[in-house]
């Protein structure tokens, strides 16, 4: 496919040749400093890095090449459940690449950068009413990170107010791996809840758990069987009265934009993916946001910085109580500014891309039920968990998926489903598209060798094994 | 209503028919409480509109200067060859690559940036970035507490991003400070007790540190050392880990990243591959396809949070694969000879500075210490001194709030800007 690399080599490095650059710099102005003359000898380094030598025409070859190796929601429709994989409008880009925001210094003193500090300031009122929450914070750089800045003003809250005892995060089957490892990581007990006949949250057994131990519940919702946790509510009133808070991912955001607020559900702290939800890139993993977004009780404890606005003008304040500083500077700027945007161009008609998200997953659901078996009663919110017909392995469904050009759901998650596939279509694709990938699902479904699949990508499946057993991680 | 959704009202009733339901509401039946009051956000606006608020916005930032600010990012130039590559739709709107067979562009960059920071590092293996240089520092903070079996305690001093003690410090990891003096860190007294050595060099003062003597101290105390090291610097700096150094971390923002107000940027991790279980995020792995193939996949998986959940070494779950991307681009075009030009240059430049200043009558603060491309000049005024410096067009360094202005000067400061940076503050004190 990529005839070049036969002579050339795979990697970057092997397409050089000592002696090529691939960029010009300016010529110094200043008397050139001998590195001899100003630093210790035993300093400086005696072999140089072994890094490519190419040109520039060689470097954008390659990298675009690359590119075409990979499938990016561009290029494939990406229905991949809990990721929110919806189009990422090109105007939040344009946004981002505006040069009195690019070349914009962060420790440039608050007067100097009262255009930034608007943006987030007024990201900060959007999630507010968005979420129903008073208190907001853009600092966490991710998902994860928003997750363990929550969970680590939880655990400060409770030092703070001398009570000990709250050793414990209980944690649904359902939930991400990111819950249950942050819990240990902010030094709590991640204990597991399980679920009941709908794919919710146990109430009877939260009744026996939620104790004076407990000092919160990490509930995302709508769960990651892309059902709306319908007892929220209780859920949040039984751990109130053991005196522990709910924390709610909001990595399913999307299914609840001007349909639910968290606040209103009895939440008292939650992160945001400002990446799914709001639309900025992926990027092939990162970088994301995990804005959070908190009751009043929690606000004194939220990271530094926080933005306020002072008559006309915006200033950088500490909380009271803060945890510190999460992030080398403010946040991941760049995404809240891109967040902004494509709050900006939405406005209350936010409702809609939730309305449409929810209705393309229920399309899709009412289109291969019969056919791949449906766990969970209906409707479901922006994602639907499904599972193969009896005999057949997700995985197999997944690499046919590639041959048919659709990149395959979340597979063998929830851990809860055996077999799952969790779709989440999202509300920028249209009809068309997904009534090509349900065709393409049915088709499967009667398929027999799939084990060979895919045959038309890039690669074949590969030897996980090997990479692991015989680590080569560096050229 | 459409913005980014293709239905229209043919295609709605369509589709709400196959489900079997009346109306969009019917799909939300199970959901309470309801949100019964439409959201109170300002009207929606179209993409011109939207951008153009954007630009106003950008007006009320101060730019287009020439910056003298670094402290852990600095303005560097950034080649147009990395925009181009970091906006291809393929790259941009992909995301992790847990299906490699569509997923080796971004699976074979992966590891060509590890093998970029294993090379500037001279570690074994490297991680395919994490959130920030701050975050790195504070996970290698935790990977020592692992690797030594200790709690999480680490040395650090003066020398230290302070920021990056802040964000290690909220992560749980108590830090003891070791003396600094004369500009570098005196690492003959290292407790007992400590599960880390942190170093940084060149320090926050722009000041080269004795990476070795920051190792065997580590090691003599049973603890393992920590490198935060810029990675420009190591074009010119020994390796740290030629220097025994057993964790290299830092900022990639300085390889071709935008200053972006703070963000995204990208940490880097990198270490000795007899710690590599320990090494949290992602990493890359070569293997081969059924066919035999040559390809790349995420490899020791069982250390993640998706596998392992409550026992994962760290709850990190994507990197920051763009930017790292972007590192690589820049480490490319760049390559060895062109890494040193930057730093070199960047030398040069701020050691004229230094000298011109010092001609004018200001101190360095560290006379005697061996520094870079930034260092901190004793100022009586620096708030006088950098208001003038902003009527004069000019960004200036940082005020330490002691009498002592942090400046950082790189390759894109021309002469002119340095003599009128001298002329400027001598004028204002």
């Amino acid at each position: 496919m990529l005839s070049s690399e036969q002579t050339l080599g795979n990697l970057i490095r092997d397409k050089g040749r000592p002696g090529r650059r691939g960029y010009t710099l300016p010529k110094p102005d200043v008397d050139e400093i001998s590195l001899e003359n100003v630093l210790p000898e035993d300093a400086l380094r005696k072999e140089k890095p072994r890094l490519p030598e190419v040109d520039e025409p060689t470097v954008i070859r390659h990298y675009t090449n690359l590119s075409r190796k990979n499938w990016g929601i561009d290029t494939n429709f990406y229905p991949l459940g809990s990721c929110t994989m919806k189009h990422n409008p090109r105007a939040n880009e344009a946004a981002a690449a505006v040069p009195g925001f690019a070349g914009l210094h962060p420790l440039q003193p608050e007067d100097q950068a009262q255009g930034a500090l608007r943006v987030m300031h007024e990201l900060q009122v959007f999630l507010s009413e968005i979420s129903g929450f008073p208190a907001i914070s853009l600092q966490p750089l991710a998902g994860a990170q928003g997750e363990l800045t929550s969970i680590l003003m939880v655990k400060k809250y409770f030092e703070d107010a001398g009570d000990e005892g709250r050793t414990n995060v209980l944690i649904p089957e359902t939930a991400h791996g990111t819950n249950p490892a942050t819990a240990t990581m902010a030094g709590f007990n991640a204990q597991s809840i399980g679920l009941d006949e709908h794919g919710c949250v146990n109430v009877e057994e939260l009744k026996e758990k939620a104790d004076e131990t407990t000092a919160a519940l990490m509930i995302t919702n709508p769960n990651t069987c892309g059902v709306y946790e319908r007892n929220i509510s209780e859920i949040a009133e039984l751990l109130h009265e053991a005196g522990a808070f709910l924390y709610m991912d909001g990595a399913n955001m999307n299914a609840n934009l001007g349909r639910m607020r968290p606040s209103d559900a009895g939440a008292d702290i939650m992160h945001f993916n400002l990446h799914k939800t709001f639309s900025t890139p992926h990027g092939g993993g990162g970088p994301g946001s995990g804005a959070i977004a908190c009751s009043e009780k929690l606000a004194p404890f939220r990271p530094v910085p926080v933005v306020e606005k002072e008559g006309e003008s915006y200033r950088f304040v500490s909380p009271e109580k803060t945890i510190g500083r999460v992030a080398g500077f403010h946040g991941n700027f760049g995404v809240l500014l891109k967040a902004w945007n494509y709050i900006r161009m939405h406005g209350p008609e936010l409702k809609d891309v939730t309305d449409m998200a929810v209705l393309n997953a229920n399309y899709v659901r009412a289109r291969l039920k019969g056919t791949y078996r449906i766990p969970y009663e209906g409707p479901c919110k922006h994602e639907v968990v499904v599972q193969p017909p009896k005999g057949m392995k997700a995985l197999d469904i997944a690499k046919g998926l590639i041959d048919h050009g659709f990149h395959p759901p979340t597979i063998y998650f929830p851990l809860v489903v055996k077999e799952a596939m969790l779709i989440e279509p999202t509300e920028t694709e249209s009809k068309e598209t997904l009534d090509d990938f349900v065709g393409a699902m049915l088709e499967l479904a009667q398929s027999k060798d799939l084990e060979e699949a895919p045959t038309k990508a890039p690669t074949r499946r590969l030897d996980e094994a090997k990479a692991a057993r015989q680590l080569k991680a560096h050229w | 209503m459409a913005r980014f959704t293709p239905h229209t009202e043919d295609d709605i009733r369509e589709m709400l028919g196959a489900i079997g339901v009346e109306t969009l509401d019917d799909l939300f039946a199970d959901v309470s409480p309801k949100q019964d009051q439409p959201l109170d956000l300002p009207s929606a606006l179209s993409e011109y509109e939207v951008l153009e608020g954007v630009s106003e916005l950008a007006g009320e930032n101060i730019t287009g200067l020439p910056v003298f600010l670094g402290a852990g990012a600095y303005d560097r130039i950034v080649p147009s060859a990395i925009g181009a590559i970091t906006a291809r739709g393929e790259f941009l709107t992909s995301y992790t690559p847990y299906q490699p067979e569509v997923s080796q562009g971004g699976l074979q960059v992966i590891f060509e940036f590890q093998s970029v920071i294993s090379e500037l590092t001279g570690m074994e293996v490297a991680n395919a970035s994490v959130y920030d240089g701050a975050n790195a520092a504070a996970e290698a903070a935790l990977m020592t507490a692992r690797l030594t079996k200790r709690d999480p305690k680490v040395a650090v001093s003066a020398g230290l991003n302070p920021r990056y003690r802040e964000v290690i410090e909220t992560y749980r990891v108590a830090t003891v400070e070791l003396p600094f003096d004369g500009g570098t860190t005196d690492f003959s007294e290292v407790p007992e007790d400590v599960s880390g050595v942190f170093v940084q060099s060149p320090n926050f003062f722009g000041i080269v540190e004795d990476v070795g003597a920051a190792s065997q101290a580590a090691h003599e105390a049973g603890a393992l050392s920590v490198a935060v090291c810029d990675p420009i610097s190591l074009a010119v700096l020994e390796a740290p880990g030629n220097l025994e150094a057993d964790i290299a971390v830092g900022e990639t923002q300085p390889l071709g990243m935008p200053l972006l107000y703070g963000g995204p940027y990208a940490g880097y991790m990198a270490t000795r591959e007899k710690f590599v279980r320990q090494l949290p995020g992602r990493i890359a792995g070569e293997t081969v396809d059924k066919d035999g193939r040559l390809a790349y996949v995420l490899t020791l998986r069982a250390r993640e949070q998706d596998i392992r959940r409550a026992r994962a070494n760290s709850n990190l779950c994507t990197n920051q694969a763009l930017m790292a991307l972007a590192a690589t681009v820049y480490a490319a075009l760049m390559g060895p000879e062109g890494l040193r030009k930057v730093a070199e240059l960047s030398i040069s430049k701020a050691h004229y500075l230094a000298r011109r200043l010092g001609e004018s009558g200001f101190e360095l603060r560290y006379p005697d210490a061996p520094f870079l491309w930034e260092f901190a000049v004793e100022m009586p005024d620096v708030a006088r001194a950098n208001e003038a410096l902003l009527e004069a067009g000019i960004v200036g360094g940082l005020d330490l709030g002691d009498g002592a202005m942090l400046v950082a000067v790189t390759e894109k400061r021309r002469k002119e800007e340095l003599d009128r940076f001298v002329e400027v503050v001598a004028d204002a004190q």
